[in-house]
């Protein structure tokens, strides 16, 4: 057989791979070298241009950023909690396990726009469920959506009820393959439930942990339908992230060239810090 | 036989006398949409349109979400289908989107919709991508009724690239069962010295919705408040934010553009004028309601038509949605023009020029028009012909859901409220406040320059720092106008002044 025709049969997912991937990433890195907007629709040269107005010219893109960089590491860390609590609740034998386990992950299920709508209506200042019952109890109304701070923590209420299912899923799985024999000698030794958890259960599941972290940071570093919804980004620009951000300049503003700009730079960003996020969550978590 | 002779006779002239409401009742027993009225005769009628075969050809159109004209598109394409035999395909999309939606085939050479809805200030994006519209409609009777105003907004150096299907403008609307009660005229007198009366200017809006916040007016166990306003970046609200600067900036002693001077294309924004309507806006978010900063338009309509507040200002959808039967506040409601000020700024002799002034806000309506690569453009020009014809008009101005507002001088008769159950003094309240800014010689339209959007947006971003307290309203706006530069610069000021100038003539009443 001719060595050069086994790469033959390399091409098909060669296409592919170009096709969905590396071709998307030069076209954005080519549209993001030029000035294409709703009065220059054109594939025009305008050099680094963009970059400059980027990294001179706009603070509300790093202001968002970081804000995400917030919501995004919040949110994680409270899914993470609550998640891995809830996976050890039904991995233990207790009544009615199965029930628990559907009803956890129930609003994983959920489509999140229409989740984000209903969510918003119950926070409703002025008509929701929310602040109607908070005054029954003589709280008086909270501005969950026009107080710059209280709406971030509106967001990660929405987030972390949204997703810690998916941690929770994980994080059960990864429960439900450890092995027995190091339960079994920690019990033998008498160790409390404490130490079990701390010494045992914590390390071992401490690959997969990070694994789902990880993986719930780069879906929360995408954040933007319950942006999209609940606030709109605001009040002001108060809960605004870059994903929100860069939908705003391509598709509302039609900033095409810039809006490429922002999404190569963010897509940079995001490889390079969670590369190191992984690194230092494998440094602290695992031990040798 | 004589008998024989007078029934025919009594029949023939009874045929002749009813004619033209058994001509309509034909019509409105298959189409109830026009059961008041009827089919009325006209180059898009009913009638005509039966009388045109396009079987076996297909309509693709892009609107709004369903009902603001989302509504009345797909109704009118499903009635215009059983006309003419043709296949209608609608297509809904948000009021974002419905922007990028359009642009991005249409610079990419395609036409994947033969029609467009949008809304007016896109035209100067738009008018490359859009087919004229043609002569014969732009001459046809129906044409001829729509006001100087709007087909000025729907055209373009004088070629018509919209077709009229709406009029907007922004004014007042206020709770009539309050500000005309002698009851609390007499209360607020005695409690602040001052009359109860419609608001004739912004400071009196103010001192009149905080005075009426936060507590039960009107009786029902709810507490009400004082004013509802779109005040939600990226929900229209910049359009708010022009109504309140108007009669603080638009000065008829100096013409010559009220976003920029169009002689130096310095942006005004920031402006004492300007600033003066911003600080305004940052203290009513103290009398509207809970999470009232973050009404978008529908929050708004929903507020005032649900009988929340006292007050607001928009398009002309909430009044009509509290006049609908089912509305609480039914026949409760009154009309006006936006408040004045009583200082105007000037910005040539640097100061505040003392004394009365007041701006009609033209702002930006729902547009739509026929895509140039449509290979079906007659039958897409015929079908918006249909969607504006007298019939469906009379009946979608109405429905205050369908966000189908009055454009035509017949409009402006207070018959035609009244005939859909509103008292003669609020339909005439009504109609006399759209007359008075289509008679004004002090009227601001909307900006429709190269890059609207971006302009806009940086507005409203700015604004909406003021309003979350993020940012003072001076500082804020010196934000706007330094981004404002920045677009100018990028777009080119030559580029924004020449399609800047066309909006300055309209406002300077030269055309």
């Amino acid at each position: 057989m001719n060595f050069k025709h086994k790469y033959v049969f390399l091409f098909p997912g060669l296409f592919v791979l170009i096709g969905i991937l590396i071709f998307p990433i030069i076209f954005t890195i080519r549209l993001s070298l030029s000035g294409w907007n709703s009065y220059t629709p054109e594939m025009n040269f305008i050099g680094i241009t963009n970059y400059i107005r980027l990294f001179t010219d706009d603070p509300r893109f790093w202001e968002s950023f970081f804000r995400l960089s917030f919501l995004s590491v919040t949110t994680v860390i409270l899914q993470y909690i609550i998640g891995f609590a809830l996976a050890l609740i039904v991995w233990r034998e207790i009544k009615f396990k199965r029930f628990f386990r559907v009803i956890f992950l129930i609003p994983m299920m959920t489509t999140p726009v229409i989740m984000t709508v209903i969510w918003r209506t119950f926070f409703h200042e002025s008509l929701g469920p929310v602040n109607d019952l908070l005054g029954n109890l003589g709280v008086k109304p909270i501005l969950w959506l026009s107080d710059p701070v209280i709406a971030k923590f509106t967001v990660i209420i929405v987030e972390v009820w949204q997703w810690t299912p998916f941690m929770f899923l994980l994080l059960l799985a990864g429960l439900l393959s450890l092995p027995k024999e190091p339960f079994l000698a920690a019990a033998i030794d008498g160790a409390s439930p404490f130490r079990k958890f701390v010494y045992v259960t914590f390390p071992l599941m401490a690959p997969i942990s990070i694994g789902a972290i990880i993986i719930r940071l780069i879906e929360a570093s995408k954040i933007m339908d319950t942006v999209f919804v609940l606030t709109s980004g605001g009040p002001g620009t108060a809960t605004e992230t870059s994903s929100f951000y860069i939908y705003i300049k391509g598709l509302r503003e039609f900033q095409m060239g810039y809006a490429a700009t922002l999404s190569f730079t963010y897509l940079v960003i995001m490889i390079i810090s969670l590369t190191i996020i992984a690194k230092v969550l494998t440094k602290l978590m695992i031990k040798e | 036989m004589k008998t024989i002779k007078t029934c025919v006779t009594a029949l023939i002239s009874a045929l002749l006398v009813f004619s033209p409401v058994a001509y309509a009742d034909k019509w409105s027993d298959q189409f109830p949409h026009i059961k008041a009225t009827g089919d009325i005769p006209g180059e898009c009628s009913y009638e005509s349109m039966s009388k045109k075969n396009y079987k076996g050809k297909t309509l693709k159109i892009n609107t709004h979400a369903v009902p603001v004209m989302g509504e009345p598109t797909a109704l009118h394409a499903e009635q215009f289908a059983k006309l003419t035999g043709a296949k209608v395909d609608v297509t809904h999309t948000p009021a974002g989107d419905l922007y990028a939606k359009a642009m991005v085939p249409f610079q990419a050479g395609q036409a994947p919709y033969d029609i467009v809805f949008g809304f007016s200030n896109f035209i100067n994006d738009w008018k490359r991508y859009l087919e004229p519209v043609p002569k014969k409609y732009v001459e046809m009777k129906q044409m001829q009724d729509v006001t100087p105003s709007h087909i000025g907004i729907a055209s373009w150096d004088g070629v018509m690239y919209q077709f009229p299907v709406d009029g907007d403008r922004h004014y007042l609307k206020y709770r009539k069962d309050v500000i005309d009660n002698p009851k609390y005229q007499k209360k607020y007198k005695a409690d602040t010295g001052k009359e109860l009366r419609v608001p004739q200017t912004w400071k009196e809006y103010g001192e009149m919705a905080a005075y009426f916040n936060g507590w039960d007016w009107d009786g029902d166990g709810e507490k009400e408040y004082g004013s509802a306003e779109v005040m939600k970046k990226d929900d229209l609200m910049y359009a708010a934010f022009y109504s309140r600067s108007a009669a603080y900036s638009k000065n008829p002693k100096t013409p010559g553009g009220f976003f920029f001077d169009l002689e130096t294309m310095k942006p005004l924004i920031n402006n004492p004028g300007f600033v003066e309507a911003l600080t305004d806006w940052v203290a009513a978010t103290k009398y509207v309601p809970p999470g009232g900063i973050n009404f978008g338009l529908g929050d708004e309509i929903g507020s005032f038509g649900g009988g929340q507040t006292l007050f607001s200002f928009s398009w002309d959808d909430a009044f009509v949605a509290a006049m609908q039967p089912d509305s609480p506040i039914n026949n409760k409601v009154g009309a006006a023009q936006l408040p004045g000020a009583m200082k105007v700024w000037n910005r040539t002799t640097n100061s505040w020029d003392e004394g009365f002034n007041q701006a009609p806000f033209f702002v930006w309506g729902w547009a739509v028009g026929v895509a140039k690569k449509s290979k079906e453009k007659e039958m897409a020009f015929d079908y918006l012909c249909f969607f504006a014809n007298e019939a469906n008009h009379q009946a979608d101005i109405g429905i205050g859901r369908f966000g189908v507002n009055p454009f035509r001088n017949d409009d402006f008769k207070a018959d035609v409220w009244t005939q859909i159950g509103w008292d003669k003094d609020i339909a005439q309240s009504y109609v006399d406040t759209l007359a008075q800014m289509e008679e004004s010689k002090n009227r601001v339209f909307p900006l429709r320059v190269p890059g609207t959007f971006e302009f806009n947006a940086a507005l409203a971003t700015a604004a909406a720092k003021a309003l979350a307290g993020q940012l003072s309203p001076q500082a804020a706006l010196d934000e706007a106008a330094k981004q404002w530069e920045d677009i100018l610069n990028r777009v080119g000021k030559d580029n924004v002044r020449a399609a800047y100038s066309v909006g300055v003539a309209m406002e300077d009443n030269k055309l």
